[in-house]
């Protein structure tokens, strides 16, 4: 996948970490990814339309995930509830948000669905076609997480 | 900026609203409502009085856009000032909402500084 629609996720993620978080995510190699098993625990998966079809899934291990939220609410999360699973349908929705927002800049408006979360080992995640899945690894202090984008191009 | 007014913040993600809160309570704000969707804000408008609505724009059943324009469309609730927190950041969804009668667009994700700026721009006026 052309690295100028992958861009725009990266930088978009690294952003909404930061400055919602006060986290700091390390990007990792991107890969094609060949199946549908999940990388994390817990998952946000989002459809996009208009000038392409995509979606975009963040995948998130039980250790970041739970410090990411318990910086962002300033108190210390330590279950795997309906509160982690609104933050990570919240966290997916902003990365996505920021992500069009470049996209729009290159020429490729796309609008976005209402994220779904899925929370569970071993979930599997089904992305808008049979495209390529890339798949962009991310580490931070506390755990690991993965940014899947799939374009319909 | 009176922080003894009533704010209504209405998104579907309860972590967004969590947060919205933290920071209006962190300027002073103390009688905060809070709505899930659009739908929902209307029914909290008619049984309160409310002086300022931050909303998001991305919501089930009824956008935060749909919701500014019903809004701006109530006598009784027109001259309500009313902020959008959203992650739609595209130029043509900030035109709309501006021509639909926002009084100011944040864009997610944003600052505690960038909310409170904001709102001090929206009462300045």
């Amino acid at each position: 996948m052309d690295t100028k629609l992958i861009n725009p996720f990266v930088d978009a993620t690294v952003n909404v970490l930061e400055t919602m978080a006060f986290t700091k995510a390390q990007a990792g190699k991107p890969y094609l990814k060949k199946d549908e098993v999940a990388l994390g625990d817990v998952s946000g998966i989002l459809g996009l339309t208009g000038e392409a079809n995509c979606t975009i899934s963040v995948s998130f291990d039980r250790q970041s995930i739970l410090s990411i939220v318990s910086n962002m609410f300033g108190e210390k999360m330590e279950e795997m509830n309906d509160e982690i699973r609104d933050a990570v349908g919240e966290i997916t929705n902003m990365i996505s948000g920021q992500a069009r927002q470049k996209l729009d800049e290159l020429g490729r408006s796309l609008q976005a669905a209402i994220p779904i979360v899925i929370m569970g080992e071993n979930h599997t995640i089904t992305h808008v076609s049979r495209h390529a899945v890339t798949a962009i690894p991310f580490s931070t202090e506390s755990g690991d997480f993965t940014v899947e984008v799939c374009f319909e191009d | 900026m009176d922080l003894n007014m009533n704010v209504l913040v209405v998104d579907d993600f309860a972590t967004m609203r969590r947060i919205i809160k933290n920071v209006l309570k962190q300027i002073g704000f103390t009688k905060i409502l809070e709505a899930d969707d659009g739908t929902t804000a209307l029914a909290v408008l008619k049984k309160n009085k409310v002086d300022l609505i931050i909303s998001d724009w991305n919501m089930p059943k009824m956008t935060g856009l749909d919701l500014l324009k019903k809004v701006r469309g109530e006598e009784s609730t027109k001259s309500i000032p009313f902020v959008m927190v959203t992650a739609e950041a595209q130029k043509d969804n900030v035109l709309q909402a501006v021509q639909a009668g926002v009084s100011n667009y944040v864009v997610k994700p944003f600052t505690a500084d960038a909310i409170k700026e904001k709102l001090t721009r929206v009462f300045a006026k």
